[in-house]
């Protein structure tokens, strides 16, 4: 190795360091430390480029930032899925915190009880939320989550069918579909409003509001499911529960979700948490990580990994999944949002998307070629027919750097899903609908 | 055995859960009034009754957060050296970028044009890492190591099927393997059927001859191997599986060891994962976020999952899916708010750092081993990569778990014990390479400690540790009656 | 260790005991719930199910590992052990009394002959 002495910041070793350790492992060179590699492939040409200096790497990096249109959540009207939500400032400082922010997997919990102790909260608040029995410390995200969801019934029933209805998420029906089929799984789609399932399904996946904004009966959808044998599976948004019926309500069986609507920056896609949860009497078929509570030696009240044997590092072909992470960091970011939201505060969040909403679609509905096709209760998403094609709508309103609603022209003609909540004021929303007017 | 002082009433309070310190009317979320034309809410029937949410004011929040992480070890306060984990330094300006506005701010499903900077990370990070990995495409879809995993089998399942060879369903994993290969192979549809290794820890390669029929889809294998070793079987390895027909895949988690050193197509792999979290020095966050690309050969690449980025004739960026895409994996393109992390990381090294990197490590690694070797036997007589894997079986008294709790009372995290599992009391050390001689120095001094106490007083040993936050848990209890959330009936 | 001889014992460390009524009771040593650990959860086929003699019937997991189960007999499980679904640790503290885990009508009571006495059991644990 060419030795460049303080080149990193990162890395320590001097040249006296390295001439010192090298004396004592008995060694010539570094390069003598890699003669198993054998030497046709060692050592080959790289072609990255040369390092770049934090003030250098700054530049460049706002640069390739400027370059994305993020106008903040009071200009975006794009959810589908991924929601800009108002998050307290009091969340990030603590979740960037070194203790949290560079731990591991809390394998030694008598150094973990932070990790531990936090995604024992997220259990419970998400539990809670969700009006489930149980969670567990979280997922990858909310797609993920209701794929591991489908897996999960197919083994609890024994039964290698699912059925999604066609108003979930097309992204998650394709996520399961990928994680379904090397199983052999089937997965068919059934109407929302009235699913006819086929025999011998393992569950019933379904999403609370729908793709399309709508709060569909999930009542009758669970009843569906437990006529037919099989489990209600039902992805829903965090903060609708808090105004709508939570999951646990319809006697879902297993209720996934995408965390980052509670508080967590969108991030072009990720990191997110997938929130899982079900009830109490599957928690040996759960896939990932779970904290349970328990003792020390001294008596005290602690918490720890438990239920390992499901797990891949334990019972390794036969465990209830390969997963191992829990994204506990994004599951602490969800759990410090919901701390601070509260009963009150939340129910306030979710309550303001749905009067910001309504007055959005109003407002929208009563523009000159704009209509509302879609019948039916909405949270904070609703489809608006637009007079044009969505696309030339989104970018006109670009123009005036608004970043406009979802093209679901596929399924709505001329149809946008826009996303109106408590991020926007009465002034934003007004603003908006001036642009659209500016279509014609 | 120490005795722990009582622990004081601000100490108690100090752990109480949140639905605990909750008082009716506070709250930490400053709302504004609602400033719309009021709608009537829709009928009751569809609506929630109870929220049942902790009430705690912002104060008490910060305190009580701040509180618990004070509670973990992290590679930011303690020496981490977690083997295979490679919990190395995470850069603070890796932070700060990923916090920009303008990536963080940005919604996964905005068109293109709105996004060209993102995608241009994108793409380039994809060229890095195939660059790295000497593959010929990437997919940064896979939100962790594990879904990498799943990922790439499903790539060779696919690529199988395209070759009209999607019967073959053998997959072959070392067993010194992580557990998620044969879960992850379980989960793809695959039969696992377990190869041993040498007494060298090479793979064995009669035994992989001898599956090397018209039923072999492939092998899952590490390298170098959990063993800290580069297998030196491994180039032949690649060729007895193509020659069968099957494909290679590669688990990445050790590639700190190679940065700049082998690049793995060459060698044979015909599909790779890398854990950013782990050499591109993501933070682990606890147990997650991390990110596991996918890094693919020319034969691979047009089943590898989506979407990725591509760049048209005209130098703009959009995301699309590959020609015979096994599908989506999650919601959006990826775990972008790691992906930057690791692309600055690879930004601020470039291409003579990659080589600091990996000789560094390997460095420390065969340091330790070198100065450690007097207090355990080396199951394996020969140089190590990144990381060595020690028995602790000759200390009479002082198992691996001792010596790792042990260790937690000197300040030091354990290492990663009872794995792999062909080492019995293994004991596997990654220092990686942001650790300095001295901190390795210390870090030996204390094992020499600890093996004098185990000489003096095993059963001190055998409680310990004695002074941290928690002392040991009752994991039987916990696993035995399960509870898994606070609830109002029994409080 | 201790190893009462009413019994008959399996490779796999698994006892059958006759029972009066012609059932068989079935249960792990003493060898093996020490091997195991701190038992925490056990996995048992259901009454009416059919066992295979030295078939997997269930598991048994204690904190940081699975084993599988064998029944030493064929035959019908004709009751379950319901107490260790809540107190699993009865395993480990009493596996040739209160820890049995199934009681199954023999298919073939000649079956046992082919498992061990005490003695032979203790020299292959020895």
């Amino acid at each position: 190795m060419a030795d460049t002495g303080l080149r990193s910041p990162f890395i320590p070793n001097t040249t006296e360091d390295r001439a010192a350790m090298l004396a004592a492992v008995g060694a010539k060179s570094v390069e003598e430390l890699f003669a198993d590699i054998p030497a046709e492939h060692r050592h080959p040409h790289l072609a990255l480029p040369e390092a770049l200096d934090e003030m250098a790497l700054r530049r460049e990096m706002e640069a390739l930032a400027a370059r994305n249109l993020a106008p903040g959540a009071s200009a975006s009207f794009l959810g589908a899925g991924v929601y800009h939500h108002f998050c307290p400032a009091a969340v990030a400082p603590l979740v960037t915190r070194g203790e949290f922010l560079t731990s591991y997997t809390p394998y030694q919990p008598e150094v973990s009880q932070g990790t531990l102790q936090g995604s024992y909260e997220f259990q419970t608040l998400t539990a809670q939320l969700f009006g489930m029995e149980v969670s567990n410390a979280g997922m990858y995200d909310g797609a993920s989550a209701l794929a591991e969801a489908a897996l999960m019934a197919c083994r609890i029933t024994g039964h290698a069918r699912v059925a999604v209805t066609g108003t979930v998420n097309p992204r998650y029906v394709e996520t399961v579909r990928a994680y379904s089929a090397p199983q052999g799984i089937e997965v068919y789609t059934v109407d929302a409003s009235a699913p006819a399932l086929e025999p011998e399904t393992a569950a019933l996946l379904a999403q609370y509001p729908n793709y399309l904004g709508v709060i569909e009966d999930a009542q009758t959808q669970s009843d569906a499911a437990h006529a037919a044998g099989a489990l209600f599976c039902l992805s829903a948004d965090p903060v609708a529960q808090a105004l709508f019926k939570p999951a646990g309500d319809f006697g879902a069986d297993i209720a996934t979700g995408e965390g980052q609507a509670l508080g967590v920056p969108p991030s072009y896609g990720g990191p997110y948490v997938g929130i899982f949860t079900c009830k109490r009497e599957h928690i040996r078929q759960l896939p990932g990580r779970i904290v349970g509570r328990t003792t020390d030696a001294q008596g005290r009240t602690g918490y720890v990994l438990t239920l390992q044997p499901r797990e891949q590092h334990i019972r390794r072909q036969h465990a209830t999944s390969n997963i191992c992470t829990s994204t506990a960091l994004v599951g602490l970011w969800a759990t410090i949002y919901m701390a601070l939201m509260g009963k009150q505060g939340l129910r306030r969040v979710a309550e303001l998307c749905y009067q910001k909403a309504h007055y959005a679609a109003a407002r929208i509905g009563e523009l000159p070629g704009y209509f509302l096709p879609v019948e039916g209760t909405f949270f904070q998403e609703f489809v608006v027919s637009c007079p044009a094609a969505p696309e030339r709508v989104n970018r006109t309103l670009e123009a005036s750097g608004i970043v406009g609603g979802m093209d679901v022209s596929d399924r709505v003609p001329h149809g946008m899903l826009v996303c109106v909540n408590e991020t926007h004021t009465k002034a934003d929303i007004d603003l908006l609908v001036d642009a659209l007017k500016g279509v014609f | 055995m120490a005795e722990f002082p009582p622990l004081s009433a601000e100490a108690l309070n100090e752990r109480r859960l949140l639905m605990e310190r909750s008082r009716p009317g506070r709250t930490g979320a400053s709302l504004p009034a609602c400033d719309v034309p009021q709608s009537p809410l829709p009928d009751a029937g569809l609506l929630r009754d109870d929220l049942d949410l902790p009430e705690v004011s912002e104060g008490e929040v910060v305190r009580y957060f701040t509180n618990l992480s004070q509670l973990n070890f992290s590679v930011d306060t303690n020496f981490y050296p977690l083997g295979s984990c490679t919990m190395k330094y995470n850069p603070k300006v890796n932070e700060a970028m990923a916090a920009l506005p303008g990536f963080a701010g940005l919604h996964p499903h905005q068109p293109a044009r709105q996004a060209q900077g993102a995608l241009e990370v994108l793409h380039r990070l994809q060229s890095l890492l195939a660059e790295v990995t000497g593959m010929a495409a990437t997919s940064l879809v896979p939100l962790a190591g594990a879904q990498g995993e799943l990922a790439g089998v499903l790539t060779i399942r696919a690529a199988l099927e395209a070759r009209g060879q999607g019967h073959r369903r053998k997959m072959l994993i070392p067993d010194t393997a992580h557990g998620t290969n044969p879960a992850t192979a379980a989960m793809c549809g695959f039969s696992v059927v377990s190869i041993p290794s040498t007494p060298e820890g090479n793979i064995d390669l009669d035994a992989v001859r001898a599956q090397a029929d018209g039923d072999l889809a492939g092998v899952m294998f590490t390298q170098p191997t959990t063993l800290g070793l580069f297998d030196r079987n491994a180039v032949e390895l690649c060729r007895i599986v193509h020659e069968a027909g099957g494909l290679v895949y590669g688990d990445g988690a050790n590639m700190n060891a190679l940065l700049g050193r082998a690049k793995m197509g060459p060698l044979g792999f015909d599909v790779v994962h890398l854990n950013l979290h782990k050499t591109f020095s993501t933070p682990h966050g606890g147990g997650g976020p991390g990110a596991g690309p996918i890094c693919a050969s020319a034969e691979l690449a047009p089943f590898i999952p989506g979407p990725i980025a591509v760049r048209d004739g005209n130098g703009a960026y959009e995301l699309a899916m590959p020609e015979h895409s096994i599908g989506r994996l999650g919601g959006a393109q990826g775990n972008f708010g790691v992906l930057i992390r690791a692309f600055t990381y690879i930004s601020e090294l470039g291409r003579e750092g990659m080589l600091d990197i990996s000789g560094n490590a390997v460095l420390n690694a065969n340091y330790l081993k070198a100065r450690l070797r007097a207090l355990f036997d080396l199951p394996y007589e020969r140089g190590v990569m990144h990381e060595v894997v020690f028995s602790a079986r000759k200390r009479k008294g002082a198992t691996a778990l001792n010596i790792s709790k042990r260790l937690l009372d000197n300040g030091f995290h354990a290492p990663t014990m009872y794995f792999p599992l062909v080492v019995p009391e293994a004991l596997m050390i990654e220092p990686t390479e942001t650790e300095s001689k001295e901190t390795l120095d210390a870090f030996i001094e204390v094992l020499e400690r600890i093996d004098a106490e185990a000489a003096a007083d095993p059963d001190f040993l055998a409680h310990a540790p004695h002074e941290t936050p928690a002392s040991r848990m009752n994991e039987a209890q916990a696993a035995r009656r399960p509870v898994l959330r606070w609830s109002r009936e029994e409080a | 260790m201790d190893l009462p001889a009413d019994r008959r014992y399996s490779k796999e460390h698994e006892w059958a005991l006759h029972q009066p009524d012609g059932t068989v009771l079935v249960g792990i040593t003493e060898f093996a719930q020490h091997e195991l650990g701190d038992v925490v959860y056990v996995e048992l086929p259901k009454a009416g199910a059919q066992v295979a003699q030295f078939k997997q019937m269930g598991e048994v997991e204690s904190v940081k590992a699975v084993s599988e189960l064998y029944s030493p007999l064929s035959g019908e499980v004709v009751e379950v052990n319901t107490t260790l679904k809540d107190s699993p640790e009865l395993v480990n503290e009493s596996p040739y009394a209160k820890g049995w885990l199934v009681r199954v009508k023999p298919a073939n009571p000649a079956e046992l002959d082919a498992l061990m006495d005490a003695a032979a059991y203790a020299s292959l644990t020895a």
